[in-house]
């Protein structure tokens, strides 16, 4: 068992948890992830380290509420514990000393983004950062985000923080204006991260994406998060989850994550757990 | 008088009609009864051919003596000697290749039905008699076993039985490897499996679950930061094969491995119930044609597939699965569509609608002594299907070998090991199971285990 020493809400749908977990919070590095099962009768599911503090041995992880799984975990609370914790998993992130560095993140996306960026700014990389989400509620981490870049941009789809429209607006009005960039990092919804790279692609920006494919062992077992990157057949779980955006099959990707919608939908209704 | 019966004592089986509507057990076993009958067919041979094909040298005619006595708790006692998961070997053991393919009884009709017997003592005596098993005394000495499966089981319960302190690292949330996530409940129990994992975890050791060695800990660190003077590698074979066809990573396309987890671990069959889903579709498409396939093509009739098919490139007598999954699958109405090949998956809108097969003709035989599939050029058809499950077989996992320093592998990515002690490329970390021989059986994982204990022991008694 794993005890939750800590738990927080960011917004409506999204929840902060910091959880004892000692295996996990020494080794773990930016851009891994873990895998719970909230209970003896739980599903398996992934989510990435958002933060680790290896002296209390605790790990952060900050999920939306979406499903199933994700709604049974927001109902324990600070206290409680989780039945299996197990990590990391993947690849630590293939950061590297460069001049700049623009973060995007979109909704909870932002989580994951955040421990990124932190590791840039230590190792010495001016950062920038764009975050978006639906309105300004939906934004997570801001003071975060504000202490480790140079500049923060928002975009939200009402425009009550930042811009009215996408990250990619205020991307490109970046690039319009000059700015230069040598690594972009997005993370956040496929389309989102489809449609940054399409534009990075045209400016010839490298960019990382993190994929999240649907998984269930998290160590090469089973196959189920293969993704296709520069025409190969990668397991997300092990060769992932972060990769080189341009060679990412972003359609594939979307349509395979979409395999259980139709099952998925009728469970949350079917166990009344619909608010 | 030995029984001179050519038949073995049939055992009852569920109605094939009744059983793919259930995922209750196919065989029930035998009685007390038909078991003292069955073992009376033994002729106690002196020269014992029959222990010459188990891997772990069950003394088999002393307990089948016992059984034909209807002393089952000295017959349990007997196996336990050498083999500490009879019940499941009893149901999974490929018998006619191994004991009972040495039988003599076997020269003339049916051999002694030896795994039947060692199912029922194993069976009988968790019900009637079990004893709880005392904790050794400790020696003091630290082994640490990587992995929760039979190799690794078989290798910590010998050790634990000498005293030695061993804790078990397991990736997963459950123990068992294969015979949890792999075997199906209707030909494995997994209340069963459980019960007689805790014979081994009630000598002492020490489980640590959600543990998955070379990330969440190193090798190294096992030995320098955590103390231990010994190390068993038994990690299984569990990368899925894939057969790099156009169309492979359309929605509709499973490992067996995912199929089989997603139904077994984690209860799938149950959904909504429990929280992981499974698509099933009206036909499926099963190919390769081992257990593993076979596995999954009876449980995707059990989960209410209207179609199920093995497609399969050689014929029926090159099938490498146990001869008693094939009549199982037979009487399922499992169609076998062999000498075929697929090419591609066809997909509509992402999702599979067809596979593509080519027919294939035996030609010449190959290393392994089998015919070698041709394909006939032209002879392409696309057969209709939704859900294509691949079981071609399944290799080690990388992870390991990717994180340790100096742990040598062949070019099947298999560990390197000496054949007489099971020790690696590195001093003190010994290997044994799929992760050294690639998909094997579970009887060969646990022979692996013993002979590492063994080794072990006398390494660390030095
Ligand atoms: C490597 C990785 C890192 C992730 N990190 C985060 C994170 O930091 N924060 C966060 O909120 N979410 C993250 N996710 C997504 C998160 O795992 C899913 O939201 C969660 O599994 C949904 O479960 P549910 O039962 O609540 O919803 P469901 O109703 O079961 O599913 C809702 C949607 O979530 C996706 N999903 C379902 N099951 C899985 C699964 N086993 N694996 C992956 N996706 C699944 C599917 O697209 C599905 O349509 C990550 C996913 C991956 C693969
Ligand atoms: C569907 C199916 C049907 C089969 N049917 C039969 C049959 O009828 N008869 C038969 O004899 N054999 C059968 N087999 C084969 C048999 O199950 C295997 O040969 C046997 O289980 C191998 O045992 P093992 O201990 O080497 O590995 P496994 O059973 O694979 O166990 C390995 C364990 O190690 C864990 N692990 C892996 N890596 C790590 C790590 N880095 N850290 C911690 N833990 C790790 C895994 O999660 C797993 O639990 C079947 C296999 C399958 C898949
Ligand atoms: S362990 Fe397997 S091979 Fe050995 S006697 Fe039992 S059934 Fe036969
Ligand atoms: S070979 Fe057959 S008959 Fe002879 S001892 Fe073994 S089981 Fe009995
Ligand atoms: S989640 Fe099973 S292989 Fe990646």
């Amino acid at each position: 068992m794993y005890k939750i020493v800590a738990k927080r809400k960011l917004n409506d749908l999204v929840e902060l948890m910091e959880i004892h977990a000692p295996y996990v919070a020494r080794k773990c590095e930016p851009g891994q992830f873990i895998i719970l099962r909230v209970d003896e009768e739980g599903e398996r599911i992934p989510l990435t380290i958002a933060d680790y503090d290896r002296k209390k041995e605790t790990v952060t992880i900050i999920y939306q509420v979406v499903g199933y799984s994700t709604k049974k975990l927001s109902l324990k609370n600070e206290g409680d514990s989780v039945e299996d914790f197990v990590g990391p998993l993947g690849q630590e992130a293939p950061l590297h000393k460069v001049k700049r560095v623009l973060g995007i993140g979109g909704g909870v996306g932002i989580a994951p983004l955040y421990p990124q960026l932190k590791k840039m700014k230590e190792l010495g990389v001016q950062v920038d950062t764009i975050l978006g989400g639906r309105s300004d509620e939906f934004i997570i981490l801001e003071d975060e985000m504000e202490n480790i870049s140079d500049n923060v941009y928002y975009a939200t789809n009402d425009g009550s923080k930042g811009i009215k429209g996408f990250v990619t607006d205020k991307l490109n009005e970046l690039i319009e204006n000059g700015e230069k960039y040598d690594l972009v990092i997005a993370i956040g919804p496929l389309i989102m991260m489809k449609a940054v790279c399409e534009i990075t692609k045209k400016h010839d920006i490298k960019t990382n994406v993190s994929l999240n494919p649907i998984m269930i062992d998290g160590t090469g077992m089973c196959g189920g998060c293969r993704v296709t990157v520069g025409g190969e057949t990668k397991f997300a779980c092990v060769d992932g989850p972060d990769f080189d955006g341009h060679q990412v099959d972003f359609d594939e990707a979307m349509r395979r994550q979409g395999m259980y919608k139709e099952e998925e939908k009728d469970h949350v209704c079917r166990l009344g757990l619909e608010d | 008088m030995p029984n001179m019966s050519k038949e073995k004592v049939k055992m009852k089986e569920q109605d094939p009609l009744l059983r793919i509507k259930n995922f209750d057990e196919v065989t029930c076993g035998y009685t007390l009864e038909e078991a003292m009958e069955e073992a009376g067919r033994c002729l106690q041979c002196k020269t014992r051919p029959c222990v010459g094909g188990c891997p772990v040298s069950v003394p088999i005619p002393e307990f089948i003596k016992e059984v034909s006595e209807g002393n089952i708790e000295e017959a349990y006692n007997i196996i336990a000697t050498e083999n500490r998961l009879p019940a499941i070997c009893g149901r999974v053991c490929p018998q006619e290749s191994q004991c009972e393919g040495k039988c003599v009884r076997g020269r003339k009709g049916e051999p002694v039905a030896i795994g039947r017997l060692e199912r029922f003592v194993a069976d009988y005596y968790m019900e009637n008699i079990k004893k709880d098993v005392e904790k050794p005394e400790s020696n003091n000495k630290k082994v640490a076993v990587v992995g929760g499966g039979p190799a690794s089981l078989t290798c910590a319960a010998d050790l634990a039985k000498k005293g030695y302190e061993v804790t078990m690292y397991e990736a997963l949330h459950q123990l068992g490897g294969v015979l949890m996530y792999g075997i199906p409940e209707f030909r494995l129990p997994k209340g069963l499996v459980q019960t007689e994992l805790k014979s081994v975890t009630d000598l002492g050791v020490k489980v640590e679950k959600n543990v998955i060695v070379g990330k969440s800990i190193t090798i190294d660190e096992l030995f320098e930061e955590e103390g231990f003077q010994a190390v068993f590698v038994g990690s299984g074979a569990g990368l899925p094969r894939f057969m790099n066809i156009e169309g492979e990573n359309l929605n509709g396309v499973y490992s067996a491995n995912e199929f089989l987890t997603r139904v077994n671990l984690m209860k799938a069959y149950d959904f909504p119930n429990s929280p992981t889903p499974v698509r099933i579709g009206e036909k499926v498409a099963v190919i390769g044609g081992g257990n593993v396939a076979m596995d999954a093509a009876r449980t995707a009739k059990r989960l209410g597939a209207k179609e199920v098919k093995i497609v399969y490139r050689r014929s029926k007598e090159e099938l490498p699965a146990r001869v008693e999954e094939v009549h199982h699958a037979e009487e399922e109405q499992i169609i076998f569509d062999l000498l075929k090949n697929p090419v591609e998956i066809i997909g509509e809108d992402g999702h599979v609608t067809g596979m593509k097969c080519i027919k294939m003709e035996l030609g010449e035989p190959d290393e392994s002594g089998r015919r070698r599939p041709q394909p006939i050029e032209g002879s392409e058809e696309v057969m209709d299907v939704d859900i294509v499950v691949v079981a071609i077989g399944q290799t080690p996992n990388p992870l390991l070998r990717d994180t340790t320093d100096g742990l040598d592998v062949n070019k099947r990515g298999c560990i390197v090991v000496n054949e007489d002690t099971m020790e690696t490329t590195l001093e003190n970390v010994y290997a044994g199971g799929d992760a050294v021989t690639g998909a094997a059986t579970v009887i060969l994982a646990m022979g692996a285990g013993k002979k590492a204990a063994k080794a072990i022991d006398e390494k660390l008694s030095k």
